[in-house]
């Protein structure tokens, strides 16, 4: 087993009284796709809220080995934490280009840069096409493809993927499985939150189970597919 | 397109065309700057208009300079600013200050120039210090903020006696020439226009789409909405030191509420997130209240009826988050003329 990429020991998350996540605590190691599965409110989201920075937590964070809880979110971005948020949060009266641009705000690498957007347009060509187009004029595929990229523009070491395939049509779901799978191929770590466990699991090396702020249930994608209680609660019987 | 039109072109066709010729032929701008430079120059020189619209012309770059700084956080921020007067009375009481009781007389017109950037440096210094706590929170808390560092800036200058109080400095000499205006006009469409499109400019833009995607796009948001209200605070500062010098006498009254809402109603009348709205919505809002003047009274019924139906008719304003092409960088034109071409072709493509 590769290095631990990311560690998260005994996480909890409140808003307000409502506790969101009760102390949960899972590793991810370099090289691997690893899942968070569960329902909507298990607090999957909470926790990738709490990986990038954006909300308080207590408990402890660890990328390679560094405690990330007082560092700010676009710092760590710049660490190499790279999150694809819930609902895609694209830029919508900015164009593609200009998407692309922002996530390259913190880097100085001009040669570097240029290399990265041939590397983003040779996996998407759709962007390179639109690349002038504003962003909330792309199709809801084309916006998921834009905040993959975007991410991968960031110089993501580990990218942070909130339900990529929400609301997208099974060809575009598969489609973008298949560079969720290239990327992880090239290098990057990914961690990946679903509802949609089936696909999930295949994609995934190992997956957890979230259920209402706990891990009820953790091993590898194939074991957690033949799991009955996951077939029953997730994958439609 | 399609250039292979046969009948003859009727007059409205020429016309765009010869406008498009205009609109994307960048040489014409220096020679534009260089004709405009001059024109400031000879018109007072020569009285080639009478005085009173003289006045109204240096009025009118003046109210650009603002409309601009306002739209900065307004428009490409998205933040919602409503205390500007209050960074322009800082400008006008620093640069008024240094003129009357500092400078000797005789070397005013040297100094004039130092006069008014003091004026935006100590707004901009101000302005950063308002912005430290107000950018601490997200939403409605900066137009309170602002809205009471109007207030207190007004009540803070009534109660120096040192510099007039509730009476003002009376007496600033007429310093503010066209010239001057014209040259700090386009100083800041340059500063301002620049900014925008720079990296730091595109993470503001970035932060009135979305403050979390652009937090996870690694943008210092923080940092960057300190140096666009910074920035914004200068030119309104700038602009407070050319007025004070226009109108040779100021007081606390003249920079209250009324004239920050004349600023926003530039803003909103020219359009959120454009230069060229913003020199649009102050030119023919500072026009339209001259021509007005005969109307008295009525006029300030007027003018927010003209309000409500531009609200209601265009909400945008008249160039809302568009912008003139000689103002887009031209990479940014090239390649959209580029991919409208290939669109163009494509779609001729598909319809053959």
């Amino acid at each position: 087993m590769n290095d631990v990429l990311l560690s998260v020991q005994e996480l909890w998350v409140s808003y307000g009284n409502i506790k969101a996540i009760h102390g949960i605590s899972f590793d991810v190691h370099e090289g691997e796709i690893v899942t968070l599965i569960g329902a909507n409110g298990a607090g999957k989201s909470s926790t990738l809220r709490a990986i990038s920075g954006l909300i308080p937590y207590t408990g402890k964070i660890l990328y390679k080995g560094q405690e990330l809880r007082k560092i700010s979110a676009d710092k760590i971005v710049g660490m190499g934490i790279a999150q694809v948020p819930e609902g895609r949060g694209i830029f919508g009266n900015l164009t593609v280009l200009e998407n692309l641009k922002l996530a390259t705000w913190q880097r100085k690498d001009k040669p570097e840069i240029a290399r990265d957007f041939e590397r983003v347009f040779g996996i998407f060509p759709r962007l390179q096409e639109r690349r002038n187009q504003l962003g909330g004029t792309l199709s809801g595929g084309e916006q998921q493809m834009l905040a993959v990229a975007r991410a991968l523009m960031s110089r993501g070491k580990m990218v942070l993927l909130d339900e990529p395939s929400m609301g997208l049509a099974p060809v575009l779901v598969r489609e973008i499985f298949r560079i969720i799978g290239e990327i992880n191929q090239s290098g990057t770590t990914v961690l990946l939150v679903e509802q949609n466990a089936n696909m999930a699991l295949r994609a995934a090396n190992r997956g957890y189970v979230l259920e209402t702020g706990n891990i009820t249930l953790s091993g590898t994608g194939a074991e957690l597919l033949g799991n009955p209680r996951v077939k029953e609660a997730y994958l439609g019987g | 397109m399609a250039q292979t039109s046969h009948p003859p072109l009727t007059l409205r066709q020429k016309l765009t065309q010869l406008w498009e010729k205009i609109a994307t032929n960048r040489r014409l701008l220096p020679i534009l700057l260089v004709v405009g430079l001059a024109l400031s120059f000879l018109i007072p020189e020569f009285n080639l208009v009478n005085p009173y619209v003289q006045l109204i012309m240096m009025y009118v770059g003046i109210n650009i300079i603002l409309t601009l700084s306002l739209n900065l956080i307004n428009g490409y921020m998205g933040e919602f600013s409503v205390g500007h007067a209050g960074f322009m009375a800082v400008g006008a009481y620093i640069s008024a200050v240094l003129t009357t009781q500092i400078f000797a007389r005789d070397l005013n017109p040297w100094l004039f120039p130092l006069a008014v950037l003091a004026g935006g440096i100590g707004a901009a210094l101000i302005g950063l210090i308002v912005a430290i706590p107000s950018f601490k929170t997200r939403g409605d808390y900066l137009a309170i903020v602002t809205l009471a560092f109007n207030m207190i800036v007004k009540s803070v200058i009534e109660n120096i006696e040192a510099i007039g109080g509730p009476r003002g400095i009376p007496g600033i000499p007429r310093l503010t020439t066209l010239p001057w205006v014209f040259i700090w006009t386009v100083l800041a469409v340059w500063v301002i226009r620049n900014f925008i499109y720079s990296n730091h400019g595109r993470g503001v833009l970035s932060i009135r789409e979305d403050e979390i995607a652009s937090d996870l796009m690694s943008v210092n948001t923080r940092k960057s909405k300190l140096l666009a209200f910074t920035l914004s605070s200068f030119f309104a500062g700038i602009a407070g030191a050319l007025f004070a010098h226009v109108l040779q006498f100021i007081s606390p009254k003249v920079f209250d509420i009324l004239k920050s809402t004349d600023i926003l109603i530039m803003v909103y009348l020219g359009g959120i997130g454009s230069i060229g709205g913003s020199i649009l919505g102050a030119s023919i809002f500072t026009i339209l209240l001259e021509l007005l003047r005969p109307l008295g009274m009525w006029r300030m019924v007027l003018m927010p009826l003209v309000l409500v139906l531009l609200m209601l008719f265009r909400p945008r304003g008249i160039m809302g988050m568009r912008e003139f092409r000689w103002f887009v960088p031209i990479d940014d034109l090239e390649a959209t003329r580029r991919w409208r071409a290939r669109k163009e072709a494509g779609d001729a493509a598909a319809s053959s």
